[in-house]
């Protein structure tokens, strides 16, 4: 089954025609992902060739929604236009928007989720700056690569895109249900506990890593909502106890987390709910693959 | 971006948040100078302020009254130069001193956890706030701004209704609010915060401090390039990011080279584990060389690294995901190349970790290409903890 994207996700692209959409694009096909069509207001009506696919591209999400029936929206839009991509997604009411694209202003991310609220929460919004998602051996929608690994029930879910690779290269004996780039933005659509709880509904994954980062209390609130609603095991792993202090500024910030965000606070907070927390990427790997032997 | 204090309060004065009128002096001299156009305007006592990006400067002795030039010379002498957790003073702001009446908190902010914004007010504002908010939670007020809708006056007034603030001072914190809130989304900023927000003894609501933390992505957008501050930053940091190098210096001896940012937080961790068992090697620096890694990219990388005296061996840590290993082998092999065409002979030990896409033909290129100072390792732990261990080497000169 995979969360969010199956084998049966039908993808679009928005901003097929430009250089990042044409090269994931083709990626994507070649990972057996069911594209059937991008966006680009300028260039509707033309074809764009991704590795030997011929693609349809559509002046707008809703006509792209019409034609082929597409669920999925991958947003590779560069940042000046993101906001508006995604506002224009959630007008479609298209289910699920990943958006690739780096760089975008955390108010109009802040903007573009309270649009999204605003309308129900009918799209499903992961990233930005994200990996994207993947469901081996089903569908691929973003950049992760596709051939690291294969496909199995561990859930991954993490903000941090190289990690996300290492750590399904690392378990790729063991293989993966879906895996979850959701960024490391301070505003981001979908958050871990999104896909903690999803995992957990998951008849086909028996697992959960989650991959954390310092900054911010994402993890300490999900080790919260894994206390009280997540039966099956969950790995942890956390980067940056050695990274420079972060040279926050004011209170406000520590006033409103109550949390220094530091790696060692989540890794305490993790640990106190009985989630197994690994020291190196590697060494979270073993734990994984001593839960899934034991 | 962090602000100064007299940044913020120059942007503040332009959205009209008052703010006391003041200005910056690098020299003892300028603060006298300073001081005495007060005087000549009938205002002799100046606060002379420590201009640092780091809090609990009063407590550190970086703030002061003075009363006259001669004392604002004496005064301002002592702050300049001195060091506030690492932070040397390197100008301070000399302002108006005012007669407060009472100190209150205002901030807008990002809500990481709310997906929205926030604004946090308190009556109980200054030094103590953070204090204040873990003894007595229910007297700092927080409340959630819908970023579709903003800050109105009718917001406004609610904010600082929670607050508590007294009768005297709602109606110049609810136009000072509004205008913050102006300042908040107009820069693209992710924190104003005034602390202590101060209603004078006649009857004044201002901003006595002002910190303002910009959003770097929206640099498309905004003229935030005007605050950038040279002093803060490390040479090399500033030949990294010439070279559109995402580059920070830290204090060890291992110089790190990856891929993404999360391998390389994670790449820090792991050796500085490993430098525990080898005489407490750390990493010298981080750097993420992002995805696709040419030669060119990872010849800038290791130049920078290399360019710090303090580094005594190199650990290029990568995970070939979209960029396959073959082409990161052929990029060291180049940027080795490169360097010693630029005259710069590498000597100081490498140790590469490649591992994904294609990792066997990228072990193999390097093999092949016999480089002396080139070590593979072939997990990232045993390359971590070789990389330290070389560095240890090279410290005691065995």
């Amino acid at each position: 089954m995979a969360i969010f994207l199956t084998g049966e996700s039908r993808v679009i692209i928005a901003g097929i025609t430009g250089s990042e959409g044409r090269k994931h694009g083709a990626r994507m096909i070649a990972a057996g992902t069911r594209v059937v069509g991008g966006t680009n207001p300028r260039k509707a009506g033309q074809t764009v060739d991704l590795g030997g696919t011929g693609v349809p591209v559509f002046g707008t999400v809703a006509d792209a929604m019409a034609e082929t029936g597409a669920d999925v929206s991958v947003v590779f839009v560069p940042e000046q236009g993101t906001k508006a991509a995604v506002i224009e997604a959630v007008d479609a009411a298209m289910p699920l928007v990943i958006v690739i694209t780096e760089g975008i202003p955390v108010h109009d991310t802040a903007e573009f989720w309270a649009y999204a609220s605003d309308r129900g929460n009918v799209t499903r919004i992961v990233g930005p700056n994200c990996p994207g998602i993947a469901s081996p051996g089903k569908s691929n929608a973003g950049i992760i690569p596709a051939d690291i690994t294969t496909e199995g029930r561990i859930g991954l879910v993490s903000k941090s895109g190289t990690l996300t690779y290492q750590m399904m290269y690392e378990l790729r004996d063991i293989g993966f249900s879906t895996a979850v780039g959701i960024g490391g933005d301070p505003i981001i659509g979908t958050t871990h506990i999104d896909c903690l709880a999803a995992f957990q509904d998951d008849p086909e994954t028996d697992a959960i890593v989650m991959i954390g980062e310092i900054g911010g209390d994402a993890e300490e609130r999900a080790a919260a909502f894994i206390e009280a609603n997540v039966s099956k095991p969950v790995v942890a792993y956390v980067a940056g106890f050695t990274a420079p202090e972060g040279k926050t500024m004011g209170h406000a910030g520590a006033i409103i987390s109550g949390s220094a965000g530091t790696a060692q606070a989540k890794k305490e907070a993790l640990e106190k709910v009985g989630v197994k927390v690994g020291r190196t990427p590697s060494g979270t790997a073993q734990l994984v693959r001593e839960l899934m032997r034991g | 971006m962090d602000l100064f204090e007299h940044e913020a309060k120059e942007l503040f004065a332009e959205y009209g948040v008052p703010v006391q009128p003041g200005k910056v002096a690098y020299t003892a001299q300028e603060a006298r100078d300073i001081a005495a156009e007060f005087a000549a305007g009938g205002h002799p006592l100046v606060v002379i302020k420590a201009q640092v990006k780091t809090g609990g400067r009063g407590k550190a002795g970086g703030v002061k009254l003075a009363n006259g030039p001669g004392e604002a010379y004496d005064k301002a002498g002592a702050i300049l130069g001195m060091d506030i957790k690492g932070h040397t003073v390197h100008k301070v702001l000399v302002a108006e001193a005012y007669d407060i009446d009472q100190e209150y908190y205002l901030s807008f902010l990002v809500d990481r956890a709310g997906r929205q914004f926030m604004s946090i007010c308190s009556v109980q504002g200054g030094v103590e706030i953070e204090e204040v908010a873990h003894t007595s939670p229910e007297a700092v007020a927080r409340i959630g701004i819908d970023p579709l809708t903003g800050v109105d006056r009718a917001n406004a007034a609610e904010i600082v209704a929670a607050g508590k603030l007294p009768p005297e001072a709602v109606e110049g914190a609810v136009e000072l609010a509004t205008r913050l809130w102006a300042v908040f989304t107009d820069e693209d900023a992710t924190l104003v915060e005034v602390n202590p927000l101060a209603l004078t003894t006649d009857g004044r609501v201002v901003a006595l401090d002002g910190k303002v933390s910009l959003d770097d992505n929206a640099a498309f957008r905004q003229e935030h390039a005007r605050f950038a501050d040279p002093t803060a930053t490390d040479p090399i940091e500033a030949r990294a990011k010439e070279k559109h190098l995402n580059y920070v210096k830290l204090e060890g001896q291992v110089g790190i080279i990856g891929n993404g940012a999360g391998l390389v937080m994670s790449t820090l961790d792991v050796v500085a584990y490993a430098g525990e068992e080898f005489g407490g090697m750390r990493p010298a620096n981080f750097l993420d060389i992002g995805g696709g890694a040419s030669a060119e990219v990872m010849a800038n990388g290791l130049e920078i690294v290399l360019s710090d005296p303090s580094v005594r061996s190199v650990f290029v840590n990568v995970f070939g995901g979209i960029t396959s290993c073959d082409a990161v082998a052929n990029g060291i092999v180049s940027a080795i190349g490169l360097l010693a065409e630029r005259g710069e002979q590498v000597s100081r030990p490498i140790v590469v970790r490649l591992d994904g896409n294609n990792a066997a033909e990228g072990r193999r290129i390097l093999s092949e290409a016999n480089i002396g100072v080139v070590e593979q390792v072939a997990t990232m732990d045993d390359a971590a903890r070789r990389a330290a261990e070389l560095a240890s080497l090279a410290a005691t000169g065995a």
